[in-house]
């Protein structure tokens, strides 16, 4: 019974397929999943959306959205009717093909992430050895879309975004990637799927997730802050900064496109927390040994929406960093504890088992964390601005 | 420390999260139609007439001078006067307005119009939901849209409207008290032509140059 409740998306594909003439199985196949992934995250985006109203309604102590449908449940059907019915403006001076694909491009790269996460056991739409960097491929075109968005509009304001984002994620992809080569180092492999089974075991009924090593907690940290970067959430949302660029590279959209953008924004989220949950947070994989009759997916759903409401803490709780800050943390705070990061994992490997190579490890990664954080503060690099004159 | 500030500020943030669900004194938020804040005493949006009595056409104290009129910077009211007259809150006979529209499309809210009126008949009203999917009818007012009560006048600026209510009291006083005087000199004339009814006769001339002052038209 459990077994069948955790292949259930599995069982009923295999049904679904065995309907049709063996020829055309595998094809059946292929778009049973493709459709079950565009409608089970853009349904996911819809309510992290009015999730996320809520949160930070809370947040500010107010009630949030509750005018449409009870306690404000409609509101994304709302906001979706309303993106679909306003009219669609394309500046005449823009670049009008590139203005048009680069929404598309950012939705159709940002979907593709999905085809090697592990939603759940056999639940990976294409199990690729090198899934990883499949992933890494597709989040790194979705820079050529936003470039592309900012580039064709012809509007400084969507230029200085665009610049901004691609400063921004070029600069925080190097973390992300780097953090994702300590899991590889560890698993031994690119294969997601791997990744998870090698999480998938426990010891007294905890389970190894690689969150729960040193390194891999700095790991996870680092993961964190560099993801925030890289989908352009905030406290890193400077290339939408409204105050300051309108809305950065999407200024120039309006209407459905705008909708597309803000599709692509969530969806980036969801995925990059479905990568940090299988990278680090055991993917599909019950958080004690106990827990595991409940079904794979929902754990992996479970964890997704647990990031979320993490984003939406943040975005609830820091001021957007400035240019200067967002550079200098990534290359002279990041940068440097994910490179200590990997020869601490290194080390990890050859000090054997027991309680040395932990007591090491942990030493290490904090005095690596005492001593950067403590010279950038001393250097004026991070923490709070002191002024010559206007103090 | 680096990254101390973040975890005080992650932890304010939660406090208010889980402090919104428990206190309701935290939701500040007032859910407008169905809740409201009372709106100041000195707030004002647009002019209305006042009426005295329960009759809004018979008790309307206007008496179409058309100073407002001549008055009104953005020029959003038309007044056309009666022929014939009604007798206002004193009981003299005066012209009314057979026609009195305010273009609030127009008007700008500035109070001229009020500060006027020799006759306390126009004022400012409180009434702000005013939106309408007729353009131009919707927003043109006419007498009887414009004509309130002096009660509503009282509940909207209590201050206000007992300040105009003494000061028109005052005057229907010292009109009445005039009208006593006359009566009673025509009186004492009639019975005794050759005394003269000294201390009746005294306030008399000096009774008018009040009311003329207060009567500028």
């Amino acid at each position: 019974m459990t077994n069948t409740l955790d292949q259930i998306f599995v069982l009923l594909k295999h049904w679904i397929m065995g309907l049709f003439p063996v020829g055309l199985q595998p094809i059946v196949g292929i778009v049973l999943s493709v459709v079950a992934i565009l409608a089970v995250f853009p349904g996911l985006f819809a309510f992290s959306v009015l999730m996320e109203r809520k949160g930070l309604g809370r947040m500010q102590n107010r009630i949030g959205p509750n005018r449409v449908g009870p306690f404000g449940i409609l509101q994304p059907v709302a906001d979706g009717i309303k993106a679909l019915i306003k009219e669609d403006v394309v500046p005449y001076n823009a670049d009008h093909i590139v203005h048009f694909f680069a929404p598309i491009v950012l939705v159709v790269v940002v979907f593709m992430g999905y085809a090697v996460l592990p939603m759940g056991r056999n639940m990976t739409f294409v199990p690729m050895d090198a899934g990883l960097l499949f992933y890494f491929a597709m989040g790194a075109s979705a820079e050529l879309s936003v470039f592309m968005a900012g580039w064709s509009s012809r509007n400084k304001y969507s230029l200085l975004g665009a610049m901004r984002a691609v400063a921004q994620m070029i600069s925080y992809e190097i973390p992300l990637l780097m953090t994702s080569v300590i899991i590889v180092m560890m698993t031994g492999s690119l294969s997601l799927d791997k990744i998870v089974e090698a999480q998938n075991h426990y010891t007294w009924g905890l389970p190894h997730w690689y969150v729960f090593t040193p390194m891999g907690f700095a790991a996870f940290v680092m993961f964190a802050i560099a993801a925030t970067a890289e989908t352009n959430r905030s406290p890193f949302d400077l290339p939408e900064g409204e105050s300051e660029i309108v809305a950065g590279y999407f200024t120039e959209y309006s209407g459905f496109k705008f909708a597309e953008f803000f599709l692509g924004e969530y969806v980036a989220m969801l995925s990059i927390s479905g990568l940090g949950a299988t990278l680090f947070l055991g993917g599909w994989s019950a958080p004690l040994e106990a827990l595991n009759f409940i079904p794979s997916w929902i754990w992996f759903f479970a964890k997704i929406m647990l990031a979320i409401c993490g984003f939406i803490w943040l975005r609830g709780t820091f001021p957007r960093l400035r240019q200067d800050q967002l550079m200098n943390f990534a290359w002279k705070f990041v940068l440097p504890m994910t490179l200590i990061d990997l020869v601490v994992t290194g080390l990890w490997r050859f000090l054997g088992e027991g309680w040395l190579r932990w007591a090491v490890c942990s030493a290490i990664l904090l005095a690596a964390y005492l001593i950067t954080a403590r010279m950038g503060m001393r250097s004026k690099k991070l923490g709070p601005r002191s002024y010559r004159y206007a103090e | 420390m680096l990254g101390e500030g973040l975890l005080k500020g992650l932890a304010e943030t939660a406090k208010n999260f889980a402090g919104s669900f428990v206190s309701k004194e935290r939701l500040i938020t007032v859910q407008y139609p169905e809740e409201r804040h009372p709106l100041p005493e000195a707030s004002r949006n647009f002019p209305f007439l006042v009426y005295d009595g329960a009759d809004w056409e018979a008790g309307l104290r206007c008496v179409a001078c058309q100073i407002c009129e001549k008055e009104c910077p953005p020029k959003c009211i038309y007044i056309e006067k009666s022929k014939d007259k009604k007798p206002d809150y004193v009981g003299k006979m005066q012209i009314y307005p057979a026609r009195f529209d305010i273009d609030i499309s127009v008007c700008m809210s500035c109070q001229i119009c009020v500060e006027v009126c020799p006759f306390e008949a126009i004022k400012m009203d409180t009434e702000f939901e005013l939106a309408t999917d007729d353009r131009f009818g919707g927003l043109l007012q006419d007498r009887k849209q414009l004509a309130k009560s002096n009660e509503y006048y009282h509940a909207i600026h209590p201050t206000e409207a007992s300040e105009v209510d003494a000061r028109l009291a005052e005057e229907k006083a010292k009109v009445e008290e005039k009208a006593r005087a006359a009566a009673a000199a025509a009186a004492a004339k009639a019975a005794a032509p050759a005394a003269p009814a000294a201390p009746a006769a005294t306030p008399s001339p000096a009774a008018p140059k009040e009311g003329e002052g207060s009567q500028p038209q």
